[in-house]
């Protein structure tokens, strides 16, 4: 089925109209030499009953989290959310609506997007919020691509600890620019104060740093950014994670110029890596920089409130090779997705979330440290996440929880994971959807390989 | 008053406004920062099953200002703010270059099986062989269908895919020492993605002339002259192009860049024009992009997301961003990270999976006739409304008589009408009192309508459009000044956009 509905009687009456003799003649600018006139070589159609029953097989060869205890996190995690959100998001209203260029047919995504900026600057303490970027990465990558362009400078100093593939963005995004990344080096799995300071200068851009980071470690935010506040316009870019923010201190009370990060955890599947939400927040000087759409309230003719995109003069469609970013299309519906969940949670729900995963997770260390062959490779504070160092290679212990229906967690030593632990290195994540049973489930399971 | 309102809605409720039209007429809908009402919750959690461990006090925040709403009362809102939406279930949508053809509710369906959507991104190859089987198939289908030799699924969007492709072409020229070429060439009617994308890459961009919506191609050998071949790295086009013209001669621009030892870059917006037709490869792209939420049903959100696969000649598999999914000669299949000449990652994870999920669904729907079928509905309905409007908007491009018709989308520049004193936003503004959704406005060029009605709308849908225009016409003959306070009938009258970029209020405080 291909969703067409005109009929071959309304074809002859259309072509008639148009004064052509028939289909082909509309696509006689096609010459014939680039003229395709086999069939493409694809399967052929599909009713929907055929297609229920070959997606469902096809996802029936999945396991995940839909049926294994998923204690894997590392940038994806697996949170609760309400089921009304999928069904408020399901309404075509919100579905099959396009990027809000006309304000008067688009209120309710207007509206919603700018409660939605509303919620992510309250969130991150930050001034202003876009309405989305891709995902975490590119959204650190943009914001130190605006680093450079406010600051005027070009070395971008970016943790060891950052997540290795936001790294490998922003590594990707700057090579061909006039930049440099340096990398600061971690000292027992965080960045100290002393190592940021020796590698400051003049020319320093900004400064990337990701708390908690990708050990789970909660960063010297505050101390860090004071110490790089100290060059003149140097940038501190805080990535963070939206659920810790509603426990811990967030980076605009650290006193971050830019917040950026992953919405995954706000109401989104973690759907094999994508699609996900990039946050952007910022100081309100770098309003007029940000890339990505923005929406202001305005009034109406009489007087109304309304919204409307706003300062479109940054972006792409207006300014061309001189905006401050390439960035078009939003995750405008995911968006909208993380609204109603921070809206569902509410002030008090999201700050529970956040203590369950912060003693969810205590629980589970506590427990594995107490193994024999078992530690917390690190002791600095954390929140939901936490390596440990496992008496065997990882992969066998990965193996043996799997065969227990348990997803243990993520090898920093795998390749996906850019090598940056030992061997024996496991990374486990805990949200408030983990029960203490599948927690000692998994501790029984380790106890076992390590013996 | 004018007479608008005399042929409203020809739907099947006859002429009553639809029930979400009515409930969306209400004043104003506060915001949900002014709903809140403390200890109100939505929803809640089960109780803490492990004992408190300790929190330092010194790493605690100060709490979050979020809403408190009751679950009924978040639902009210959100429906409410719903209601203020036009959408393509709802409305003739006919935004040019965007393609806001039905998103059908399998996709959705797809998208939402436990057995996908719960999927993490990390997890090993042998747990998850339906969802890699999946993505393969995905590639395949793109491969076929733009005839090139490898599709990467990884770019998020129809720009990051340019960007990817742009980063591709750059490590290939730096690979076969040809690092100087990084002058890109692109139409002076490009989308605006194109020129943003290459300056991200560190290119530098150069407008070529377009005449009567084609590009001038003596102004493309002038400007590789004017240049010097050896610095050029790729043309961009966009084909069928922003003038919703197939651009003949388009392999001859090919011809005349790749001599120049440059690459054909296709921006694939316009491929919903193409499919089963020609293909890229065909007429001489070297690299492309899809946009899946126009091209092949994925929907637009409220602005995204989107999914920007790029498809490349052999020659550039080896700089492709990494992981690429592949199938190992047993059939199964895996997520490949050895490619030492890689660009590196263009984002985290793999790909946008959810929205692959129901390209593929999209895809296998339509089957290899379905999706000519596609190309060739979309540009019949295109010619049909060019045909039925041209006596009263100019269609600068569209001359049928002269064998020169429009692909699947036509741009007007109604300028008698204009002359009449009304301006290019009084009519769209209008155009929302009938509830149709206004055209992409100036662009590709000033005081433009670029219309786009995609081969899902029926004839009726069609037919009803054209009534519209011409009525809307009718009012400008008859009293231009009569719409300078449209629209009258939406959810607010026309907003106030100067001042919201004059004194930006982003965020409620």
């Amino acid at each position: 089925m291909d969703y067409t509905q005109i009929t071959p009687d309304e074809q002859t009456q259309m072509l008639q109209a148009i004064g052509a003799g028939s289909i082909d003649e509309l696509f006689s600018a096609i010459p014939e030499a680039i003229r395709f006139n086999d069939l493409l070589d694809l399967p052929p159609a599909k009713s929907e009953l055929e297609l229920q029953r070959d997606l469902s097989e096809m996802a029936a060869h999945n396991l995940g989290p839909h049926n294994m205890a998923c204690f894997m996190g590392a940038g994806a995690y697996d949170h609760f959310y309400p089921v009304l959100i999928d069904q408020l998001i399901s309404r075509g209203e919100y579905l099959t609506a396009y990027t809000p260029y006309q304000a008067e047919a688009s209120q309710g995504s207007l509206q919603a997007f700018f409660e939605f900026q509303t919620q992510i600057a309250r969130l991150t303490g930050m001034d202003v919020a876009n309405a989305s970027m891709y995902e975490g990465a590119t959204a650190v990558a943009e914001a130190v691509l605006m680093a450079i362009n406010t600051s005027g400078k070009n070395r971008v100093l970016v943790a060891a600890t950052l997540h290795p593939e936001y790294r490998a963005v922003i590594n990707t995004y700057l090579d061909e620019l006039p930049a440099e990344v340096v990398q600061l080096d971690a000292t027992n799995g965080c960045i100290s104060q002393a190592t940021l300071r020796d590698a400051l200068d003049d020319d320093t851009a900004a400064v990337v740093i990701q708390s908690p980071n990708i050990w789970g470690l909660i960063e010297d935010w505050e101390g860090c950014f004071k110490a790089a506040h100290e060059k003149d316009k140097t940038v501190a870019i805080a990535v963070f994670n939206p659920i810790a923010c509603a426990l811990l201190k967030n980076p605009g009370s650290c006193g971050a110029d830019i917040a950026a990060g992953e919405g995954q955890p706000l109401g989104v599947s973690m759907s094999f890596g994508g699609p996900y939400l990039g946050l952007f927040a910022a100081k309100k000087q770098f309003t007029r920089k940000m890339p990505g759409r923005l929406i202001g309230r305005t009034t109406d003719t009489e007087g109304r409130p309304a919204y409307c995109l706003t300062l479109q003069t940054r972006e792409q469609h207006i300014r061309g090779a001189k905006a401050t970013s390439n960035i078009c299309t939003n995750q405008g519906l995911l968006a909208l997705r993380a609204t109603m969940f921070m809206t569902a949670l509410g002030k008090e729900g999201l700050k529970e979330m956040a203590e369950q995963c912060y003693h969810k997770a205590h629980y589970l260390a506590d427990a594995i440290a107490a193994l024999d062959g078992y530690a917390l490779k690190y002791d600095g504070p954390f929140f939901n996440e936490f390596c440990v160092t496992c008496p065997k290679e990882v992969t066998e212990v990965i193996e043996a929880a799997k065969r227990r229906g348990i997803l243990a967690g993520v090898a920093p030593h795998g390749r996906r994971m850019g090598r940056i632990g030992d061997p024996n290195d496991l990374l486990i994540a805990v949200t408030e959807k983990r029960t203490k049973q599948e927690m000692d489930a998994l501790v029984e399971v380790l106890q076992e390989v390590g013996q | 008053m004018t007479t608008f309102m005399e042929i409203k809605p020809t739907t099947s409720q006859g002429d009553s406004k639809s029930n979400a039209v009515v409930r969306g007429a209400r004043a104003v809908e506060p915001l949900i920062f002014e709903k809140s009402v403390a200890g109100q919750r939505a929803v809640d959690l089960p109780p803490l099953d492990v004992p408190h461990a300790d929190l330092p006090e010194e790493l605690l925040g100060d709490g979050i200002n979020l809403p408190e709403i009751g679950q009924h009362d978040l639902m009210t809102h959100y429906t409410h703010l719903s209601d203020r939406n036009f959408s393509v279930d709802g409305n003739f949508y006919p935004l040019g270059s965007c393609t806001m053809k039905h998103n059908p509710r399998i996709n959705e369906w797809a998208a939402a099986l436990p057995g996908l959507a719960s999927l993490h991104p990390l997890q090993d190859d042998t747990q998850i062989q339906g969802a890699l089987r999946l993505l393969y198939e995905t590639r395949c289908f793109l491969e076929e269908i733009s005839g090139l030799d490898e599709v990467c699924l990884q770019p998020a969007a129809g720009a990051h895919g340019e960007y990817t492709a742009l980063k591709i072409i750059r490590a290939y020229f730096k690979d076969n020492g040809q690092p100087q070429r990084n002058i890109v060439l692109a139409p002076d009617n490009a989308h605006g993605t194109n020129p943003a994308s290459c300056s991200m890459c560190g290119c530098s961009v150069n407008m070529v002339k377009s005449i009567s919506g084609y590009t001038d191609l003596d102004d493309l050998r002038r400007q590789i002259d004017k240049h010097g071949a050896e610095n050029i790295a790729a043309f961009m086009i966009t084909n069928p192009n922003t003038a919703g013209l197939f651009d003949s001669k388009i392999a001859e621009a090919a011809d005349i860049i790749h001599d120049a030892g440059a690459k054909l870059y296709l921006d694939g917006a316009n491929m919903n024009a193409i499919l089963g037709k020609t293909r890229p490869a065909d007429f001489g792209a070297d690299l492309m992009h899809f946009n899946t939420h126009k091209t092949f049903s994925t929907p637009h959100g409220c602005g995204g997301p989107g999914a920007g696969p790029i498809a490349v000649r052999k020659e550039f598999a080896p700089y492709l961003p990494i992981p690429q999914v592949i199938m190992a000669d047993d059939g199964s299949f895996s997520l490949d990270r050895d490619r030492q000449k890689s660009i590196g990652k263009v984002r985290s994870f793999t790909c946008q999976f959810g929205v692959l999920v129901r390209c593929w669904t999209y895809i296998s729907a339509c089957g290899p006739e379905g999706l000519r079928n596609v190309a060739e509905k979309a540009v019949l309905n295109a010619n049909y409304l060019a045909a039925k409007l041209r006596d009263v908007y100019e269609m600068p491009y569209f001359d049928p008589e002269n064998g020169r018709f429009c692909a699947h989308e036509f741009v007007t520049v109604p300028e008698k009408l204009l002359a009449k004193g009304v301006t290019l936003n009084d009519i769209a503004k209008r155009m929302i009192d009938y509830d149709v959704h206004p055209p992409t406005m100036h662009w590709p060029v000033h005081d433009c309508l670029m219309i786009e009605p995609t081969e899902t709308e029926s004839k009726p849908t069609l037919d009803r459009f054209v009534s519209v225009m011409l009525n809307i016409a009718k009012q400008i003959n008859e009293d231009a000044s009569s719409l300078a306070d449209a629209p009258t009938d939406a959810t607010i009258r026309r907003a106030d956009e100067v001042a919201a970029a004059r004194k930006p209020m982003l965020i409620w405080e």
